[in-house]
């Protein structure tokens, strides 16, 4: 295959980018798109030009590294996968592929394709956690007993892998499905209850600060999401959201 | 509660209830507009009720004002704020492969019908106000049906008419079902709410049109 | 024994660790305060300990390459994590747990050590269930199990394909308190180029802050080194492309022991190298092993015609598959340990059976399990005369809600339906047994420098058994360091904080600087991956599955030869003071280039095969691995002396107690 590429480049955060042209040839689809930039790389680097860089780490969609928005959408064409579990047979000979880096004021690029995730972490740190000491001193797993379909759907929000590909989807940069999947895996379990208000309450605002836009549900977050990751959600944490402030 | 004013949450749930509001005013309109057509002594008499009754009048009215103020001022902001959320744009951005163009316009569909508004204010609310108070007229409960009808003489308002409602259809189309997720309602009800939105979304307009272009097929003939 | 003191604690085998806790020195709450501890890496076993670590009062700081503490490579681990909780009610307990994982290990490992496992394993799943990881659990609101290779119990606890990425995030989230109370400050995008040594003890690190290029020196009173394994090295493996040795090598190179560096786990159910351009291979859970069947076509043509695509799989009648799992090992079938079920894959292939196009694959077939559940459904559903087309339907159900997530990563890379045809599964390096040599402490040979997880070489032996590595992970981090290092820093409570400018951190960050300039201006031929591609071919071919005192010192020679090759060659563009990748991949290959050789080194000292060493020389006349107790019951701890060929042995000699030493079989 032959395949038109259209690629970000940015010497670091303070300069200013551009899209870069560059063309490929004998592409086969049976490579992951990021085995298709490696190639790429190694024949720059032969011509002794800087490789492209991009964030990538496990390469099969778990580590959540990855953050490619590929022809306009965040990991590309493919629904329930990341960028390096996307396949190069789901292009065709002749494409033009756009590949820019995730685009929110709060993500800002530090390289090429790379950005800084940073406002994700502070956001957990403000309250993505339970309040219970690492001693082991705790109750017997099973003395809480935590009915099925919670158990279920707690574990479904907690799948998220903080890529950020909800906020690269969504028009207004939002990052409520993210912070919505930590409260509300917290939320919808009984160890978690304890501190729900306190937590609820400290992410959103941490999440505001980092200058996120927000939530209009478009449900874009949800459709691109590689961990099917619902609006649901967002929907329970604008409800604790709500049920805390009334409490205070 | 000073957290619910100033977060983002609490952002989307002032659009959802004053939306909500002025959807449920939506109804009342349409219904009074309704009997326009089918009689127009009781159009008269609801039209009288609504301009004079004190409730109405000195409650009612100036919620509805604040409401509409409220839902676009927000609007608004967020649309400012969601703007500025992403200061560098995307060289390519496919917004249609993951959301509905009516979700991702509601700034262009609540625009037009903000605009749609000051007509409509214009046709009928300053008329009032300068019948009313200005030009202190005396009460006539039989005018208001001729006045409707003469409005829509004009092809051009008609048409107009038509048009806003179009998009408010749209606007509707989205915002209604949408409020309940921002209020963080997502239940078993969600998919009977959606259903319920795409009907209402359809119908009231509809019913708006109808009645827009009825009168202007048949003007009162002296 | 010389400098190698395991110090083990006194007294019977149940009673050492309670015993050890009582005795060893502690550092009371307020002196905490005054005290600073670096670790290095945060998955499950760097996470989980500076989490513990904070919680007791130490200032931490925590380093890790990627851009957030979630992305360690701890987050790939699919399977589950074991515990003698014995929920099942079927007959498990620590003692076997413990016997288990020795014998999984084949006898290599040191008793005390995995019995302490054993008896915290319990707590760690009590500690994760109240931090809010969601295990999976069955209708009455209770956790449910289900079963690894090895073993014969019922002990694994998992949340879906996706185990490793619950227990990461609860470790992160514990993290993420502290860096919220400011006891963790967390170095991210960070790698550590060098270990400092002040006075004979750990006292710092040099990093490089991989977006400004700016070499960092850092302070503490101790180090922990939780850097992960080794295993990419052979270029191909299941690991992250991040992965590397490099905090654990410049550990060894400041006079940390490297233990058993041969040993290295190749997982049987990958999926296979698809061509030239493959930059790294994707595991399939063992967990598929519970009900998926392993074959090849009995007879050559057959596989020939697979091969071909002229036969498809699902046409091969019954009689004419070789399920030699089942057949060479009855009584665990399918559920062999990983050293034995690859080499009986690799033993196929070789003969001629393999099924894709390079011959080196072989199947794993859902279709006996889809009827079963099929079947079982239907008769629970009350339909009593389902055709075969309903039940497949009802059974692909259940596979799906089992497997769901591993199917469709299948299916996405390989653009087969594992539900109609067998998945295609070879072997690939996964996990490295060996790591720095520590004492039942977890210190390393320098005072003060320890080493947890996988980057230490305790706890497996020369076998790892499935759903163990994050048992020892977490282990390690919770429950043990947050007491050993006490015994160490009992002694700092009035050193007060290490100065950064002294002559030690001066030399190191030279060391570092000097290295990094050497890479710079080579001459520029080849790439880095040019390089590390080179050398995997040579371990995989050479170092692989099954070694011969032939390849290895072939290898050795070769590594050498690359080695020198690479200093003079390699290319390496950019600058070194910007956000580099391959100056940062460069500085990693060099490592895996020294390590590469050490590790032919070991596999050839070791003269016996037993769990993922296996040496051609040593075999029974079935082909099953020959161990060789009287000579080779110790664990290699190889000693820096400037080149890999230098390297100095020192052995520590196992000893069983409690086990007796059998011949390992799962027949």
């Amino acid at each position: 295959m032959k395949i038109y590429l259209k690629i970000w480049r940015q010497k670091d955060a303070s300069s200013k980018g551009k899209i870069v042209d560059y063309t490929m040839d004998g592409i086969e689809g049976d490579m992951s798109f990021l085995e298709m930039l490696d190639i790429l790389n190694e024949d720059l680097i032969s011509k002794g030009e800087v490789p492209i860089e991009f964030d990538h780490d496990c390469r099969e969609g778990i580590c959540g590294t990855c953050s490619l928005q590929i022809n306009g959408r965040p990991h590309g064409p493919d629904r329930l996968i990341t960028a390096c579990q996307l396949h190069m047979r789901s292009f065709k000979d002749g494409d033009t592929i756009v590949i820019e880096p995730f685009r929110a004021k709060a993500f800002p690029v530090i390289k090429d394709l790379i950005v800084d995730r940073n406002a994700f972490e502070r956001i957990q740190q403000a309250g993505g956690f339970i309040s219970v000491n690492t001693s082991g001193r705790t109750v017997d797993a099973n003395s809480i007993p935590i009915r099925k379909d919670n158990a279920d759907k707690a574990f479904n929000a907690a799948a998220c892998i903080g890529c950020g590909a909800c906020v690269a989807a969504c028009k207004n940069a939002s990052a409520m499905l993210f912070t919505s999947a930590k409260v509300s895996q917290f939320a919808l379990l009984p160890q978690g209850r304890i501190e729900a208000t306190e937590r609820v309450q400290n992410m959103v605002r941490q999440m505001d600060l980092e200058g996120f836009g927000n939530c209009t549900n478009t449900g874009a977050c949800e459709i691109e999401c590689p961990k099917g990751i619902s609006l649901d959600n967002i929907a329970r944490m604008n409800r604790e959201y709500l049920g805390a402030s009334i409490k205070g | 509660m000073s957290s619910l004013i100033k977060s983002s949450i609490a952002r989307k749930v002032v659009m959802a209830l004053s939306g909500l509001f002025l959807v449920l005013f939506l109804a009342l309109h349409v219904t009074i507009n309704l009997t326009s057509v089918i009689s127009p002594d009781t159009f008269n008499q609801w039209s009288h009720f609504m301009g004079y009754n004190v409730l109405v009048q000195y409650i009612m009215q100036p919620v509805l004002i604040i409401g509409v103020i409220v839902h676009f001022v927000m609007g608004i902001v967020l649309e400012i704020q969601n703007t500025q959320a992403r200061s560098i744009k995307y060289t390519k951005y496919k917004g249609a492969a993951n959301a509905p163009w009516v979700s991702r316009n509601m700034i262009i569909t609540g625009l037009v019908v903000l605009a749609f508004l000051g007509l409509h204010f214009y046709d009928f609310w300053i008329h009032e106000m300068t019948y009313k108070y200005i030009e202190a007229n005396p009460e006539d409960p039989t005018r208001y049906y001729a006045e409707t009808v003469e409005k829509f003489a004009p092809m051009w308002r008609t048409l107009l008419y038509i048009v806003s409602f179009g998009l408010l259809s749209l606007h509707l189309w989205h915002g209604f079902a949408s409020s309940f997720q921002s209020m963080g309602l997502n239940n078993k009800y969600t998919p009977s709410i959606k259903s319920f939105t795409k009907i209402y979304a359809i119908v009231i307009p509809l019913a708006f049109v109808f009645i827009a272009i009825y009168h202007h097929l048949n003007p009162i003939t002296h | 024994m010389g400098i190698l003191d395991s110090k083990i604690p006194s007294g019977p085998l149940a009673d050492k660790w309670t015993k050890h806790k009582n005795e060893i020195d502690l550092v009371n709450p307020a002196n905490k305060r005054n005290i600073d501890i670096i670790i290095v890496g945060t998955g499950l076993a760097g996470g989980s300990a500076a989490a513990s670590l904070a919680e007791l009062g130490y200032n931490v700081k925590t380093f890790c390459y990627q851009d957030s503490p979630r992305r360690a490579h701890s987050i790939a681990a699919q399977g589950g994590i074991n515990a003698s909780k014995n929920y099942q009610g079927d007959g498990d307990s620590d003692y076997r747990l413990f016997y288990d994982t020795v014998k999984g290990g084949d006898y290599r490992s040191r008793e005390a050590n995995v019995y302490r496992l054993a008896e915290v394993s319990g707590n760690i799943i009590d500690q994760c269930v109240s931090q809010g990881v969601p295990f999976a659990r069955d209708y009455g609101g209770l956790l449910d199990n289900r079963s690894f290779g090895g073993v014969l119990v019922s002990r694994t606890f998992y949340a879906k394909g996706q185990t490793g990425q619950q227990l990461l995030l609860g470790a992160y989230a514990a993290m993420n308190r502290q860096i919220h109370r400011g006891k963790i400050k967390s170095y991210t995008r960070h790698e550590m180029l060098d270990l400092v040594i002040v006075d004979g003890k750990a006292r710092g690190i040099i990093a490089r802050n991989l977006i400004t290029g700016e070499i960092e020196r850092h302070s503490a009173h101790a180090v922990v080194i939780a850097s992960g394994g080794y295993g990419n090295l052979f270029f191909l493996s299941t690991y992250c492309m991040g992965a590397n040795v490099m905090a654990a090598w410049r550990t060894h190179r400041r006079g940390a022991f490297f233990a058993n560096p041969c040993y290295t786990q190749i997982h049987p159910t990958c999926i296979p190298v698809s061509g030239e351009h493959q930059s790294k291979l994707t595991l399939m859970s063992e967990s598929l092993r519970n009900d998926g069947r392993i074959w090849v076509p009995k007879k050559l043509d057959d596989a020939k015609a697979i091969r071909e695509g002229k036969l498809k799989p699902t046409q091969l009648k019954e009689e004419d598959r070789d399920y030699y799992l089942e057949r060479r090992y009855p009584a665990f079938g399918n559920l062999v340990p990983r050293d034995v079920a690859s080499r009986a894959a690799k033993e196929r292939c070789d003969a001629g059976y393999g099924v894709n196009k390079t011959g080196e694959a072989v199947f794993l077939d859902f279709d006996a399990a889809i009827m079963r559940y099929g079947k079982e459904k239907a008769l629970t559903s009350g339909l009593k005369d389902a055709d075969n087309a309903h039940i497949r339907k009802l059974g692909e159900e259940v596979v799906e809600a089992k497997y769901g997530n591993l199917f469709q990563m299948y299916e996405k890379i390989v653009d087969e339906n594992p539900y109609k045809t067998p998945m295609m599964i070879y072997p690939a390096v996964h996990y490295t047994m060996g790591g720095l040599w520590v004492d039942y402490n977890l210190q390393t040979t320098i005072p003060g420098c320890y080493a947890a997880g996988e980057a230490n070489f305790s706890d497996h032996g020369a076998n790892r058994l499935g759903a163990s590595a994050l048992m020892q992970g977490l282990a390690d981090g919770y429950f043990v360091l947050p007491y050993t290092i006490g015994d160490f820093l009992a002694d700092d409570i009035r050193t007060g904080p290490i100065p950064t400018d002294s002559e030690e951190f001066d030399k190191a960050e030279k060391d570092v600087l000097d290295k990094i300039n050497r890479l710079m201006s080579a001459k520029g031929i080849h790439s880095v991956d040019y390089y590390h591609k080179k050398l995997g071919k040579i371990m995989w071919n050479k170092c692989g599955m099954s070694r011969n005192a032939k390849g290895l010192k072939e290898a050795i020679e070769d590594i050498a030869a690359l080695r020198k090759d690479f200093w003079e060659n390699v290319k390496v563009p950019g600058a070194a003071d910007d956000k580099n990748q391959e100056l940062e991949k460069a500085g990693r290959v060099a490592d895996f280039l020294e390590i590469g050789e050490l590790f032919a080194m070991d596999a050839l000292e070791r003269n016996e095969s037993c769990g993922g060493h296996f040496r051609e020389e040593y075999q029974t006349p079935e082909g099953e691995a020959l161990r060789d107790d009287k000579n080779f019951k110790f664990v290699s701890a190889w000693e820096y002396k400037g080149e890999p060929k230098d390297a100095k042995l020192h052995k520590e000699n196992l000893i069983y107690e409690n086990i007796e030493l059998k011949t390992r079989s799962y027949k």
